[in-house]
C-alpha cells in the first residue's frame, strides 16, 4: 500500500513562500512524475513527503495515517538521491543491507533479499566492492538494490538520473520502469526533464513556483494542456505560441501549434517565412522558420525529410482541430 | 629556457636549504633542551659548553628518585586522556549538530565559543580558586583537572570537528534518515566512520594541548592531581637556576608526547589541511 495525500501543505524558509496552499493525491500503485523549471519546488515537495523538511502547515497522509509530524525513518518510504549518497565506508553489499540491519531483519533473511536485490540489479559481481570502485551507473543501482530491500510503501526519486551519460540515462529510465511495472508499489520521480516525465509518468504533476499547474497523464498534458505554461512547457521541441492579430482570429489572447501538427509547402500554405536553420535527423526534420510576422522563430518538425535550407521561402499550414487556443489570463479556450 | 632552467635549479637548492633553515630553528629548543638535560648544572649556564661537554644521567636519576616523576606522569596521562574523551564526547554531537542541522544562530554560537579563548585566563585566577577551594572543595583534584581541561579545549575542539563534517555531503546523512536511522545511530554508523581521521586529529591535538596545559594545572593543584606540569614548575623557583635538572625533568615530560605525535603525525597533518585541498 502506498497512497499519499497532500492537504493543504505549505512550506516557507524564513519569509520566502516556496510552496503555497496545495492539494495532491498520488494513488496506490501509481508512478507520478514531478516535473518543472529548477527552482520551482518540486524538491522540495518530495522532501516533505519523505519528511527530510518539515511542512510550515497542512497535513501529509500516507495510507490515510497522518505523519506530518513523523520522522523519515518511520514514514516506510525509500529515497534515491541524485547524488547517490552511498555510504563511502561500507562495501556494496553493507550499503544493501544497512536499512535491513537498521530495521532488525534477520541474517538470513538479509543474505535472501540482497542476493535478489542484486541479482535484479546486474550487482552479484560487485557485492564486495566500495562505492569508490563503482561506475556512475552501477553506484545509482546501488542506491536503487538500498531502496528495494527495504519494500517500502512508496519510492522517492529525486533526479536519480541527472548524474549520468545519456545513453545510461535511457537504459536507467526503462530499467526504472520495468521495475514499477513489476512491483507496483508508488513512485514519486521528480524530474526537470519532461522527455523523462512524458516516458516514466501515469501521473506528471507540472509545477511552477510551488504552484501546480495542471495534473493529469502524459496524453492528457499533451493534448489539453491547461494553460500556455504547461503548454510550452510539455513537449519536445516546444510549442509555437503567437498572440496579436493571428491569434484574434482565432478568438484567442493566445494561440499555440506543436512543430508536429504544421504543414510545410515550398509553394503554398497559411504563413509565409524564411528558413533560418534546417535539422536534418534522417527519421525527422526540425525546421527554424523566420519572418513570419507570428514571433521571431517558429518551429516545424516534418516525418522523414524535406530538401529545404537557409534562406529559402517555405509556406507553413497548421494541421486542422490542432491549434490551442488561450485566454487573456492564460488559461486553455476549449 | 636558460632563465627557467636556471630558476628551477635554484629553487631546487634555495626551498629546501629555507626549508631546513625553518626546521631548525623550530627544533633548536627542543635540541638544546635535550642537550642541556645531560649537562650538571654547573655546565649548563657555560656557553663554552654549548655543545661539548661530558654527558650525565645524573639529572634523570635525580628526578626519578627524589621527585616521584612516575606519579607526576600518572596524573598528566589519568587528566589528559579523560578531558580529551570527555570533550570528545560533548564535541562530537554538538559539530554534528551545528554541522548538519544549522539555524539562523549556528554562526553566533561558534564565534560565541571561540570568544571564551579570548578571556585572559588571569582575570578569571581568583574567583576560579577561591571558588573550587572554598565552595566545591574539588580543588586539587584529577576531576577538577579534567572539567577544566575539557572546557579550555572545547571551543577549538568544536571548530575542528565542525569544519570537518562540513565536508561530508548533508545527503549521505539524509539518506541516514531514509534508511531508518535514529541521531545517534547516524553519529555512530555514519558520521564517525567518515570522519575518523578528522575526528583522530583533532583528539591527537586536543590531547596534546591537555598534555602541555600550564596555566591552570600549576596553579589548581598542589599534590594529589599534580600533572608534570607542575613537576617542570616545581624544579624552577626555590633553589635558583637548575637548567640541567629542569631540562631532564622537561624533557621527561614532553618525551612521550614527541613520541606519539611522530607515530601520528601522518594523520596529524592530513587533518590539519584537511578541507583546505578540497
Amino acid at each position: 500500500m502506498g497512497r499519499i495525500v497532500l492537504e493543504n501543505v505549505t512550506k516557507s524558509f524564513g519569509d520566502v513562500e516556496v510552496i503555497p496552499p496545495l492539494d495532491l493525491t498520488i494513488e496506490d500503485g501509481e508512478f507520478a512524475v514531478f516535473v518543472g523549471p529548477s527552482g520551482c519546488g518540486k524538491s522540495t515537495l518530495l522532501r516533505l513527503i519523505a519528511g527530510l523538511e518539515d511542512t510550515s502547515s497542512g497535513k501529509i497522509l500516507i495510507d490515510d495515517a497522518d505523519v506530518t509530524a513523523v520522522s523519515p525513518s518511520k514514514r516506510g518510504l525509500a529515497m534515491v538521491f541524485q547524488s547517490y549518497a552511498l555510504y563511502p565506508h561500507m562495501t556494496v553489499r553493507k550499503n544493501i543491507a544497512f536499512p535491513m540491519r537498521m530495521a532488525g531483519v534477520s541474517d538470513a533473511e538479509q543474505e535472501k533479499r540482497i542476493a535478489a536485490a542484486a541479482k535484479a540489479l546486474n550487482l552479484t559481481d560487485y557485492l564486495d566492492r566500495k562505492p569508490g570502485q563503482l561506475s556512475g551507473g552501477q553506484r545509482q543501482r546501488v542506491a536503487i538494490g538500498r531502496a528495494i530491500v527495504r519494500d517500502p510503501s512508496a519510492f522517492l526519486f529525486d533526479e536519480p538520473l541527472s548524474n549520468l551519460d545519456a545513453a545510461l540515462r535511457v537504459g536507467m529510465r526503462l530499467e526504472i520502469c520495468e521495475m514499477h511495472s513489476r512491483m507496483e508499489t508508488t513512485m514519486i520521480y521528480v524530474t526537470h526533464d519532461q522527455v523523462e516525465a512524458m516516458t516514466m509518468a501515469d501521473k506528471i504533476v507540472v509545477l511552477q513556483a510551488g504552484v501546480i499547474e495542471q495534473v493529469g497523464s502524459p496524453l492528457d498534458l499533451y493534448h489539453k494542456p491547461r494553460n500556455v505554461f504547461v503548454a510550452g512547457f510539455i513537449g519536445s521541441p516546444r510549442m509555437n505560441l503567437f498572440s496579436g492579430p493571428e491569434a484574434a482570429k482565432h478568438d484567442a489572447a493566445t494561440i499555440g501549434i506543436r512543430p508536429e501538427h504544421t504543414e510545410v509547402s515550398t509553394t503554398e500554405g497559411t504563413w509565409k517565412g524564411i528558413v533560418g536553420v534546417a535539422e536534418h535527423l534522417g527519421s525527422d526534420t526540425f525546421i527554424h522558420v523566420h519572418d513570419t510576422g507570428l514571433a521571431d522563430t517558429v518551429t516545424v518538425r516534418i516525418a522523414g525529410d524535406i530538401a529545404v535550407s537557409h534562406g529559402d521561402t517555405v509556406f507553413l499550414t497548421p494541421q486542422a482541430g490542432q491549434i490551442h487556443r488561450f485566454n487573456a489570463d492564460g488559461l486553455r479556450i476549449d | 629556457m636558460a632563465i627557467v632552467a636556471q630558476t628551477s635549479r635554484f629553487s631546487k637548492i634555495a626551498w629546501p636549504i629555507a626549508a631546513w633553515a625553518v626546521g631548525l630553528l623550530f627544533f633548536f629548543p627542543i635540541f638544546w633542551m635535550v642537550l642541556t638535560s645531560f649537562k650538571t648544572d654547573a655546565d649548563a649556564v657555560k656557553p663554552e659548553f654549548l655543545f661539548f661537554f661530558t654527558p650525565t644521567l645524573e639529572n634523570y636519576l635525580n628526578m626519578t628518585e627524589n621527585y616521584d616523576y612516575w606519579r607526576f606522569a600518572a596524573n598528566s596521562v589519568i587528566c589528559s586522556v579523560f578531558a580529551t574523551v570527555f570533550t570528545l564526547f560533548v564535541g562530537i554531537p554538538s559539530a554534528y549538530a551545528m554541522a548538519f542541522n544549522p539555524s539562523r544562530s549556528t554562526k553566533d554560537v561558534l564565534m560565541w565559543m571561540l570568544s571564551t579563548k579570548m578571556l585572559p585566563a588571569a582575570a578569571v585566577l581568583y574567583p576560579m580558586t577561591f571558588i573550587t577551594k572554598n565552595f566545591l572543595g574539588i580543588f586539587d583534584t584529577h576531576f577538577l583537572i579534567i572539567l577544566v581541561l575539557s572546557l579550555i579545549n572545547l571551543p577549538i575542539v568544536v571548530w575542528m570537528l565542525f569544519t570537518y563534517f562540513k565536508e561530508i555531503p548533508k545527503d549521505i546523512i539524509e539518506a541516514g534518515k531514509m534508511d531508518g536511522v535514529n541521531t545517534w545511530g547516524e553519529i555512530r554508523e555514519i558520521l564517525v566512520p567518515l570522519a575518523w581521521g578528522g575526528i583522530a586529529s583533532t583528539a591527537l591535538l586536543c590531547f596534546i594541548f591537555c598534555w602541555n596545559e600550564a596555566y591552570w594545572t600549576v596553579r589548581l593543584t598542589t599534590t594529589d592531581a599534580a600533572t608534570l606540569s607542575k613537576l617542570i614548575e616545581g624544579n624552577r623557583a626555590p633553589e635558583g637556576l637548575f637548567f640541567g635538572r629542569l631540562s631532564a625533568v622537561s624533557t621527561a615530560a614532553v618525551g612521550p608526547i614527541i613520541v606519539l605525535g611522530w607515530f601520528c603525525q601522518k594523520q596529524l597533518v592530513q587533518g590539519l589541511t584537511f578541507g583546505a585541498v578540497k
